[in-house]
C-alpha cells in the first residue's frame, strides 16, 4: 500500500508536470499583464520565432536521451543557410538549392555520427569540434556577405500562417514531426532502446540493442533537421549569412534539460521538452514585449538553465533523505 | 588486490613490468606534446620560406603576445578538464573582468596591484559558483558553465550598459605592462610561463595534484581511495575563475579600449586549445604545457594565414579539424597504449603463477 502512495506522490511532482503548469502560469500571468500578449498576430509570431529551435529540439531530446550531445547544430544551421545564400547568389533556382542544402545537412550530422560510433569519441569533443569546422565552413562559403531577395512564395511558407490560424507553416510542420517524435520515442522499440543506451550503454549492446546504428541514425537525423532549420531561418529572416542562428545551440539544449530530459541519458520525455520550448519562446515573447532588454533576457535563460539540472538533483537528494529514514523507521517497526 | 599484497613481498618481480608500463605511457604522453611541437616548427619553416618576414622580431614578439592571454586560460582550462569537468564560463569571465576592472582603473584607482586584485576576485567568484555548482551540487559541468556563461555575459553588458573604456582614461603602468617588455621579452608571456609553470609543477609534483589526475581517469576509484573530490574539483574552478580574471586584466592592459563583448566566444577557443594540446576531454590526462602549446599553435595558425594572404575565414574550419584530429589521434594512442599494457599484464600474472 505504502509503495502504491509512494509511486503516486512521484507522479505528481513530476518534473514534466511542474514545467507544463510553469507554462500555463506563465501564459495566464501573460495574458493579465501585457494587453498585446494574447492576439493571435502576436501569438503567431512567437510560435514563428520558435521555429529552428523546436525543430531541432526534436532529434536532440532522443541524442540526449541516448547519453549523446549535438553542440553542431547552429553551426550546420549557419553552414546551410550561407550554402542557400551562395547557391542562390549563383542563380541556381531554390527547387535544387532545397535538396542539395538538406543533403550537406544530413552529411554534416553523418560526419558527426561516424565519428562518435566509428572512433568511440566522447560526443561532445566531436561536436564542439564539428562546432567550430562547419561554422568555418560556413565563412568560409559567404564570408561576411548576407544574400536577400528570395522568391515571395518560399518566403512566405516560412513567415505566413496557415489560413484561419494563428499557425505558422514550419510550427505546422514542427507539430507533424514532433508526433513522429513522440511515437518513436515513446511507443516504439527503437525508442526503448534509446533509453536503454542512454541508461547502461553496455547492458543495452549486451542485450542485443544495435548501439553504434541508433547512435549514426540520431546524429544524421540531428543533421538534416538542423540543415532543413537552416532553410527555414534563411527564408524567415529572407537573408542567408554565415553567422545565422549562432548560439542556437544552447538555447536548445537548455530547452531539452528544462523539459526534463537527464544530461546523462536515459531519462525524459518529449512532451516535457515541447512545454519547455513553449515556455521558453513566451519567456521571451514576454520579455521582448515588456522592453526588458537582451542583457536581462540572457541572464534569464542562464538562469533557467541552472535551475533545469539543479532542481532535478536537489529533489533527488531530498527523496534519499526521505528514503533513507523510512528504511531506519521500517526497520525499526520490523525489529520488534 | 593481489598486486597490493603481492607487491611488498617480492618489490623487484612486480615493480619491474609495472615500471615498464609507466615508462611507455609516460613516452607516449611526451611524444603527444613533441609532436605539438614538431607540428608548430614545420608550420613556422614552411611560412618562413614562403614570406621571410614572418619571423621578423616585431612578428614573433606579436604571436607570443597574442598567444599568452589564450595560453593562460588553456592552463586554468587544463585543470578542470583533467578532473573531467568543463568551464564554458571562461570567456564571459574575461569580457565582465577586463570591463568592470577597466572602470575601476579608469575611475582615478591606478593602483595596478588593487587592479590586478579586483579583477582576481571576480574570476575567483565566477569560479566559486561554478564550483560550488559542480563539485557540491553534482550538476554536469557542461550545463552548469553554459549557464554561468549566459548569466555572467548578461551581466556585463548590463553593468556596460552599450559604454566603452578608452585608453586614454587608464593608467598608463597599466598600458604598459600590456604592451611593454623587458630584455626585450614582452611582460604578458613571462606572466603566462609563470602562471604555468607553477601550475605545472604543483600537478606534476605535489600528491594533491597527482589528486585531479585520479579524479579524472576514474572519480569512482577516486573516492575509494580518499580523494576529497568535492574540494579538488572547486579548486579547478577557483584556478580557471581566477586565471580568467587574470586574463581579463591583461586583456585590458594589452588591448585598451575595451567594450563589453570582450573575448565572447572564447570559450571554445580555449577548449580546442586545451584539446589540441593532448589533455583528453575524458579527463586524466594531458598536461598544462601541452595545453600552452595548443594555443601558441592555433594562434600561430591565425598569423599564419595572414601572412600567406588567405582569408581569415579559413582559421575557424582548420582549428575545427585540427581539434577532430587531435582527439582521434588521442583516442587510437590510448586504445594501442591499454593493448600493450594489458598484454604486459598478462604476461606478468603468467609469470607470477609460474612462480
Amino acid at each position: 500500500m505504502r509503495l502504491d502512495a509512494q509511486g503516486l506522490t512521484r507522479n505528481l511532482v513530476r518534473w514534466e508536470t511542474a514545467v507544463t503548469l510553469l507554462l500555463v502560469l506563465v501564459f495566464a500571468s501573460g495574458a493579465g499583464f501585457s494587453p498585446d500578449f494574447a492576439n493571435s498576430g502576436n501569438l503567431s509570431f512567437a510560435l514563428g520565432d520558435l521555429s529552428e529551435i523546436a525543430l531541432i529540439a526534436l532529434p536532440m531530446t532522443m541524442l540526449v536521451v541516448c547519453g549523446q550531445v549535438d553542440l553542431s547544430v547552429a553551426s550546420v544551421l549557419g553552414l546551410c543557410s550561407a550554402l542557400t545564400g551562395k547557391l542562390w547568389d549563383g542563380g541556381m533556382p531554390i527547387e535544387t538549392i532545397i535538396p542539395i542544402v538538406l543533403l550537406v545537412g544530413l552529411v554534416c550530422g553523418l560526419v558527426n555520427g561516424l565519428l562518435v560510433t566509428r572512433l568511440g569519441l566522447p560526443s561532445l569533443a566531436v561536436t564542439i569540434g564539428t562546432l567550430t569546422l562547419y561554422r568555418g565552413l560556413a565563412y568560409v562559403t559567404l564570408g561576411t556577405e548576407a544574400v536577400a531577395e528570395f522568391p515571395q512564395q518560399y518566403t512566405d511558407l516560412a513567415t505566413k500562417s496557415i489560413p484561419g490560424t494563428f499557425i505558422p507553416y514550419p510550427i505546422a510542420f514542427f507539430a507533424v514531426l514532433a508526433i513522429a517524435t513522440a511515437i518513436t520515442l515513446h511507443a516504439t522499440g527503437a525508442g526503448r532502446a534509446m533509453f536503454a543506451i542512454g541508461a547502461q550503454e553496455d547492458a543495452a549492446y549486451f542485450a542485443g540493442i544495435r548501439v553504434k546504428r541508433i547512435k549514426l541514425v540520431l546524429f544524421a537525423v540531428s543533421g538534416l533537421v538542423a540543415g532543413f532549420a537552416g532553410l527555414v531561418y534563411t527564408l524567415r529572416y529572407g537573408s542567408a549569412r554565415a553567422d545565422n542562428g549562432l548560439g542556437l545551440e544552447l538555447t536548445v539544449i537548455a530547452a531539452v534539460l528544462l523539459g526534463g530530459v537527464d544530461f546523462d541519458g536515459g531519462k525524459g520525455t518529449l512532451g516535457g521538452v515541447i512545454a519547455a520550448v513553449l515556455l521558453i519562446g513566451i519567456l521571451r515573447n514576454l520579455l521582448m514585449l515588456n522592453d526588458v532588454s537582451t542583457e536581462i533576457q540572457s541572464i534569464v535563460t542562464g538562469l533557467l538553465l541552472i535551475v533545469s539540472v539543479l532542481t532535478p538533483r536537489l529533489i533527488a537528494v531530498v527523496r534519499e533523505i526521505r528514503d533513507r529514514r523510512q528504511a531506519v523507521a521500517g526497520a525499526a517497526t520490523a525489529t520488534p | 588486490m593481489t598486486v597490493l599484497t603481492q607487491s611488498p613481498a617480492k618489490p623487484g618481480d612486480a615493480g619491474g613490468p609495472a615500471g615498464g608500463g609507466r615508462r611507455l605511457v609516460d613516452m607516449v604522453l611526451r611524444a603527444r606534446e613533441l609532436s605539438i611541437l614538431g607540428a608548430l616548427i614545420v608550420l613556422v619553416v614552411a611560412t618562413t620560406i614562403a614570406n621571410p618576414r614572418f619571423l621578423s622580431e616585431q612578428g614573433v614578439k606579436d604571436i607570443f603576445l597574442n598567444a599568452s592571454i589564450l595560453a593562460l586560460l588553456a592552463v586554468g582550462q587544463t585543470m578542470v578538464v583533467v578532473t573531467r569537468n568543463i568551464d564554458l564560463s571562461v570567456g564571459s569571465v574575461v569580457g565582465l573582468v577586463a570591463f568592470v576592472s577597466g572602470k575601476y582603473a579608469s575611475t582615478g584607482h591606478h593602483n595596478l596591484v588593487l587592479i590586478a586584485l579586483v579583477g582576481v576576485a571576480i574570476g575567483l567568484a565566477c569560479g566559486l559558483v561554478n564550483g560550488l555548482l559542480v563539485s557540491f551540487c553534482k550538476v554536469p559541468a557542461l550545463v552548469v558553465t553554459l549557464g554561468t556563461l549566459y548569466v555572467i555575459q548578461g551581466l556585463d553588458h548590463y553593468i556596460a550598459h552599450g559604454d566603452q573604456i578608452g585608453a586614454a582614461d587608464l593608467p598608463s603602468a597599466l598600458l604598459s605592462l600590456g604592451n611593454d617588455e623587458v630584455l626585450g621579452i614582452p611582460y604578458l608571456p613571462i606572466i603566462t610561463v609563470i602562471a604555468m609553470l607553477i601550475i605545472g609543477f604543483y600537478l606534476r609534483s605535489y600528491s594533491s595534484g597527482r589528486e585531479f589526475y585520479a579524479i579524472g581517469s576514474s572519480p569512482e576509484a577516486a573516492r575509494l581511495a580518499g580523494v576529497p573530490i568535492r574540494r579538488r574539483v572547486l579548486t579547478a574552478y577557483l584556478v580557471s575563475g581566477g586565471l580568467a580574471g587574470l586574463a581579463g586584466v591583461l586583456w585590458l592592459a594589452r588591448f585598451g579600449t575595451v567594450v563589453a563583448d570582450a573575448a565572447h566566444g572564447w570559450e571554445l577557443k580555449v577548449v580546442s586549445a586545451v584539446v589540441v594540446g593532448g589533455v583528453a576531454i575524458v579527463g586524466g590526462t594531458g598536461t598544462v604545457y601541452g595545453a600552452a602549446l595548443g594555443a601558441l599553435l592555433l594562434t600561430t595558425i591565425g598569423s599564419v594565414l595572414v601572412v600567406l594572404k588567405v582569408t581569415p575565414f579559413w582559421q575557424d574550419a582548420i582549428t575545427g579539424v585540427l581539434l577532430l584530429l587531435a582527439i582521434t589521434v588521442d583516442r587510437l594512442l590510448a586504445l594501442r597504449v591499454t593493448r600493450v599494457l594489458r598484454a604486459r599484464g598478462r604476461k606478468m600474472r603468467r609469470t607470477r603463477d609460474a612462480a
